[in-house]
C-alpha cells in the first residue's frame, strides 16, 4: 500500500484523478491541486474559534420571545429546557440540552483533539481519529435542525394576536456556531491524519 | 516512476490519499479504499440514467414542496394554511438574515445541487457530449452536498407538526407529503451515483 505523496504523484481531492506532483489544477474536474496544504490548520483553528465565540451568544441570549398579551417572557436554551424538564417534559428537555449543549460542545472538542493530533504529529491511531473526523462531519450538519425548527415554529404557531413566538437573537448565534464548526472540520484535510500512520512524517508547520 | 498513460488508471483515494490500481470494476461490485475503506467506484447498471430521473423529479418535489400548502390550522373556528415558503420568509428586521439562511440551506442549495446534477448527466443518458461546463458544474454540485440540507429541514420540519398538533387541529397538506418523497429520493440518488464512472465519462 503506498500513498500518492510517496509515489511522487499528487492526488485530486475532488475526483480522485492521479497527476505528476508538480501539477497545479486537475486536467479532469478543474480543481487546485495540492499534495498536502501548506499552512494546514490555520483555517481549521480559524473557523473553530468563531464557532466557539458564536456558542457564547448562542447559549446567553434568549432563543425564544413568547408574547402574552401584554407580557413578554425570554428564554435561552437551556433555561427552556430547564422549564420544561419543571413541567415534567423529560423527553423533549432532554433532546434540547443534547442538540443543544451536549453535540455542539463534543464536536469542539472532536475538532481540538483532531487539529492538536495533527499539529503535534501525535503518531499513530490514525483508523479511530478517522472515524472521530467522519462522525463530527456526519453529525455537524444536523444540528441545523435546532434553527429549522425554532424558525418553522415561531412562524407556523401564531394564532392570533394573544400570543406570539418570536425567533431571538441566539437562533443567528447558534446557526453560525454550527456552519463554523462544519467550515472547521471540512478544513481538516483528512490525508493529515492518515499520515500520522506513516514512516518518518515530513514536517508539517 | 509512472507514465502520464498510467496515471489514469490509478485512482487517489481522497480521504487517506492510498493509490489503488482500477482495470474496470464489474457492474453492481464495489472497489474500496484498502487503507480507509471508503468506495471508490461502484458501478450500477441503468444508475446515471435513473440518478437523472430522481433528480429531475425531486426538483418538482421540491418546488411543490415549498410552495403547497403545508399545514392546515383549525382552531377558534378560523382556518389557516401555511406554506413552508412562506414560514421561512415571514421574518422582518435582523431576523431577515434567519429566513435568508434557512431559504438558502432548506431550499436554494438543494435545488440548484439538483439543476446542476440534470445539466451534467442529460447528455450523458441520451448520448451527447457533455454540455460546456458540465466537470465544473459536477464539482459545484459535489462541493455543495453538505450544505444542501433538504433532509435535515424535512426532519424539522416533521417536529414542528408534532408540536403543533399540540396546540391546535393541524391537517397534513400535500407539501408534507412532498417533502417526505423529497427526502427518499434525495437519499435513492446518493446511494445509487457512482461518481467514480461519472468523472469518467465525463473525460472521455
Amino acid at each position: 500500500m503506498t500513498t500518492a505523496r510517496a509515489e511522487g504523484l499528487v492526488g485530486c481531492t475532488r475526483c480522485a484523478r492521479v497527476w505528476p506532483g508538480t501539477t497545479p489544477v486537475c486536467g479532469r474536474c478543474g480543481a487546485r491541486l495540492e499534495s498536502r496544504p501548506a499552512r494546514p490548520l490555520r483555517r481549521v483553528w480559524g473557523w473553530w474559534a468563531l464557532g466557539v465565540a458564536a456558542y457564547v451568544p448562542a447559549m446567553t441570549w434568549p432563543m425564544l420571545e413568547t408574547r402574552v398579551l401584554l407580557s413578554s417572557s425570554a428564554e435561552t436554551a437551556v433555561g427552556g429546557a430547564v422549564a420544561l424538564a419543571r413541567y415534567g417534559e423529560w423527553l423533549v428537555a432532554l433532546v434540547i440540552l443534547l442538540a443543544s449543549v451536549a453535540i455542539p460542545v463534543a464536536k469542539f472538542g472532536a475538532v481540538a483533539l483532531l487539529a492538536l493530533a495533527v499539529g503535534s504529529r501525535s503518531r499513530g491511531r490514525a483508523e479511530a481519529r478517522h472515524r472521530l473526523h467522519a462522525a463530527v462531519e456526519f453529525i455537524g450538519r444536523w444540528s441545523m435542525v435546532d434553527v429549522f425548527v425554532v424558525a418553522l415554529l415561531a412562524s407556523t404557531v401564531r394564532f392570533s394576536w394573544i400570543a406570539t413566538v418570536r425567533p431571538g437573537p441566539a437562533v443567528l448565534a447558534f446557526a453560525v456556531s454550527v456552519l463554523c464548526t462544519m467550515l472547521a472540520a471540512r478544513a481538516l484535510d483528512p490525508r493529515l491524519i492518515w499520515d500520522l500512520d506513516e514512516e518518518p512524517s515530513p514536517r508539517v508547520p | 516512476m509512472w507514465a502520464e498513460h498510467d496515471l489514469s488508471r490509478l485512482i487517489a483515494c481522497p480521504t487517506c490519499d492510498t493509490l489503488t490500481v482500477s482495470d474496470g470494476v464489474a457492474e453492481g461490485m464495489r472497489l474500496t479504499c484498502a487503507r480507509c475503506h471508503r468506495v471508490l467506484v461502484s458501478p450500477r447498471r441503468h444508475a446515471v440514467a435513473v440518478v437523472l430521473i430522481l433528480a429531475a423529479a425531486s426538483v418538482g418535489l421540491a418546488v411543490g414542496a415549498a410552495a403547497l400548502p403545508f399545514l392546515t390550522f383549525h382552531r377558534f373556528g378560523l382556518t389557516r394554511e401555511t406554506t413552508l415558503l412562506g414560514a421561512v420568509l415571514r421574518f422582518e428586521g435582523a431576523l431577515l438574515v434567519l429566513s435568508a439562511t434557512v431559504l438558502a440551506l432548506a431550499i436554494l442549495l438543494p435545488v440548484a445541487r439538483l439543476l446542476l446534477t440534470v445539466w451534467v448527466l442529460l447528455p450523458l443518458v441520451i448520448g451527447f457530449k457533455p454540455w460546456p461546463g458540465a466537470a465544473r458544474a459536477f464539482r459545484l454540485a459535489e462541493a455543495l452536498r453538505p450544505w444542501a440540507m433538504a433532509e435535515i429541514f424535512a426532519v424539522g420540519a416533521g417536529v414542528t407538526l408534532l408540536k403543533a398538533s399540540d396546540l391546535a387541529r393541524v391537517d397534513i397538506g400535500p407539501a408534507f407529503w412532498m417533502l417526505t418523497g423529497l427526502v427518499v429520493l434525495v437519499w435513492a440518488q446518493e446511494s445509487i451515483l457512482c461518481r467514480a464512472g461519472i468523472w469518467e465519462a465525463l473525460e472521455r
